[in-house]
């Protein structure tokens, strides 16, 4: 019979109880430090008479928000001001990714095509998009969208119901109402502007555009890479097999290369959710643009900062999370 | 016995810590000017008449002219300023963070700002109303036909609530388009990108002037929809410095009133006999001390720019290529609202 496990003595001994005070002494440390900050900034504010707290949430906003998919009025809230630019932050970035995804896949694929003028454009692509610094093609893109498209008088109508102007796409959109059932609400030229059907704005276009285009560049190479890790032998072994070159990326190069390229393509997301931060340069309504609004309106910029920090962390562990349910489900099953 | 003492000790102690705090607290910012030699003085970085840097480096217009009228005061140079250009955007947390001593940049004068944001307004340098400029193509004579129109705006300014507010008492609907910069906002109205551009009266003429290819393509509109007092803030905490900041522009309103000049203060300081131009000058008593000046601040103030008049008339009046009317911003005697306390 084995002698029987000695128990732990918590003495300075021990290197577990050693290990554990050290542990405290840290974590004390850490939050007196931050108590002293918190404190210190509280009590220097006060001193110069510098108002805080998150009591603004509730007060009326009394600034209007250009476009939003939630309806806002200028007398709700800070609050309900917040949610609007979180919405329109969501907007772009979920339509971002998925455009940037379905971009840079493509892309990261003709990288590695038999074609050579394929194969040359799309590492052209690459290299400028990851090359060009992301805010000035989001000036690029609102230059090219403001500057050279016509008036809203003599907007562009590349199809029936679309217009295309400074103003904006507006465009058909299919709806539910209780009188008529499914309708499509077409868009209708009045004197100065178009009213009714879809609508988004150059702002939105110039950041979903920039956002996809600079992202797309980056998933490109990371798709390229996760197929160039699977092993030769795969293909090989595929192509002995007789199946097409389709066949043989869809089935074979590209589950395995999954799993190399999801947690790349993660962080990829976060950094295009991020950089929507950037909006605000081009006069998107997004939440960083609400946030420094509400701070010139109300003065509480550590408030303020705090919240929009809140918001982007929350956005991130979000994605994380989601990416990370999915990579368990594309990773290698050994049974 | 004892307790007395110790009434008196704690007593003593009370009294020399107010001794030693006071003179330190007073005077941080006026002695913290004077011994680096420099005012550091935070602008608009690019609004004409107010405040420009030409090819040089040199900085011109009215809020310019508050500072160097300030150097000039305390450090009897007004060439001696550190400029800090400043977007709508930064300028509370600059001041608040004491990176500025003065904030002289467009800046309306409103309860908010003064009650909760660290800082204290010294007075109104211009009366402003905000504005609406138009293409002028677009047939439009009034802000009252800008129905569901775009409207560029600039973030961190009060002129978003106040243009929120005017849309919705006159059911206009107006969608606003929010830039952080002016650069921005004032590209995106010459692309075409919105139908009107708003901001204060003053500021639009500004815009109009440099930016447009042709100003006569662009009208600005007769309605002002608000109050603008735009005035000089100063951090709180700090009278002394606060009071030099008042009466500097004070005294450059009542040299108006009194008729004294950049041209003609030397020679008012040699021979005047009248006393409320001597106390100006300094000439007779000395307020200067009790600012914490020397004696011929005032002067020196005078000499630097001007009396306030002749500051409008440089940078935004007729003899500017701006061409704003005096209207409001004359003095109370001809009209106007600029009324400065008496300097005695």
């Amino acid at each position: 019979m084995p002698p029987p496990p000695k128990r732990r003595r918590w003495t300075w001994r021990s290197q577990a109880f050693r290990g554990v005070v050290y542990q405290l002494v840290a974590l004390a440390v850490l939050v007196a430090a931050g108590a002293l900050l918190l404190s210190n900034t509280l009590e220097n504010m006060r001193a110069r008479g510098i108002k805080s707290g998150f009591d603004f949430i509730t007060e009326p906003a009394g600034f209007a928000i250009g476009e939003s998919l939630i309806p806002f009025d200028s007398a709700e809230s800070y609050g309900k001001a917040y949610a609007v630019g979180l919405a329109n932050t969501l907007r772009v970035a979920l339509v971002g990714i998925v455009a940037a995804t379905l971009l840079g896949t493509l892309v990261g694929i003709s990288r590695l095509s038999r074609n050579a003028l394929v194969k040359r454009l799309a590492g052209a692509y690459v290299e400028v998009t990851r090359n060009v610094p992301l805010l000035l093609q989001l000036f690029m893109w609102y230059f090219a969208l403001t500057e050279f498209l016509p008036p809203i008088e003599e907007a562009l109508r590349p199809l029936p119901g679309f217009f295309f102007s400074k103003n904006g796409l507006q465009f058909p959109l299919p709806w539910w109402s209780a009188e008529q059932g499914w309708f499509l609400d077409m868009p209708e030229k009045t004197e100065i502007s178009v009213v009714g059907g879809g609508a988004v704005t150059p702002e939105y276009l110039t950041v979903l555009l920039g956002l996809t285009v600079y992202t797309a560049g980056y998933i490109a190479e990371v798709v390229r890479a996760g197929i160039q890790a699977v092993p030769i032998g795969q293909h090989e072994a595929a192509a002995s097999l007789g199946l097409s070159r389709w066949h043989t990326l869809r089935l074979v190069q590209m589950p395995q290369a999954l799993r190399v390229i999801i947690p790349p393509l993660t962080s990829q997301y976060l950094n295009l959710t991020k950089n929507s931060s950037l909006a605000v340069a081009v006069g998107y309504p997004d939440v960083l643009s609400i946030a420094a609004t509400s701070l010139n309106q109300t003065g509480r910029a550590i408030e303020c900062i705090t919240i929009v920090m809140a918001c982007y962390l929350t956005l991130s562990l979000l994605t994380s999370a989601f990416m990370g349910i999915y990579n368990r489900r594309a990773r290698l099953k050994e049974r | 016995m004892k307790p007395t003492l110790t009434r008196l000790a704690s007593g003593a102690l009370l009294a020399a810590g107010l001794l030693a705090a006071a003179p330190a607290m007073a005077g941080k910012t006026l002695d913290a000017i004077k011994q680096r030699g420099q005012l550091i003085c935070g602008v608009n970085p690019s609004l004409p008449g107010f405040a420009a840097a030409d090819s040089q480096g040199n900085w011109a217009g009215l809020d310019v002219d508050v500072c160097k009228a300030i150097a000039a005061s305390i450090l009897g140079d007004a060439t001696k300023i550190k400029w800090v250009p400043l977007n709508a955007s930064q300028r509370f947390a600059v001041l608040q963070a004491g990176e500025i001593d003065i904030l002289s940049r467009n800046t309306t004068w409103t309860l908010t700002r003064d009650a909760s944001l660290g800082l204290n307004f010294t007075g109104v340098t211009y009366y402003d109303g905000q504005g609406f400029m138009v293409p002028k193509k677009m047939k439009v004579s009034s802000a009252k036909q800008l129905k569901g129109a775009t409207v560029c705006v600039q973030s961190g300014t009060t002129t978003e609530k106040n243009l929120s507010d005017y849309s919705k008492a006159a059911g206009l609907n107006m969608k606003p388009v929010v830039f952080d910069t002016q650069e921005a906002t004032n590209k995106a109205y010459f692309a075409g990108r919105c139908q009107a551009y708003t901001t204060d009266a003053s500021g639009l003429a500004s815009v109009r002037n440099k930016e447009a290819g042709n100003p006569d393509d662009h009208v600005i509109l007769p309605d002002l929809i608000s109050k603008e007092p735009l005035g000089p803030s100063v951090r709180r905490g700090d009278d002394e410095f606060f009071a030099i900041a008042k009466w500097v522009v004070f005294a450059l309103i009542e040299a108006e009133e009194y008729g004294i000049t950049q041209a003609n203060v030397d020679q008012l300081a040699k021979d005047s006999k009248d006393p409320v131009v001597q106390r100006i000058l300094g000439t007779s008593e000395d307020t200067g001390k009790l600012l914490g000046l020397d004696k011929d601040w005032a002067a020196r103030a005078i000499k630097a720019v001007g009396n306030y008049g002749e500051v409008f008339e440089r940078n935004v009046g007729p003899k500017s290529s701006l061409k704003l009317p005096r209207g409001a911003n004359n003095l109370w005697n001809k009209g106007g609202l600029m009324y400065a306390p008496p300097v005695r």
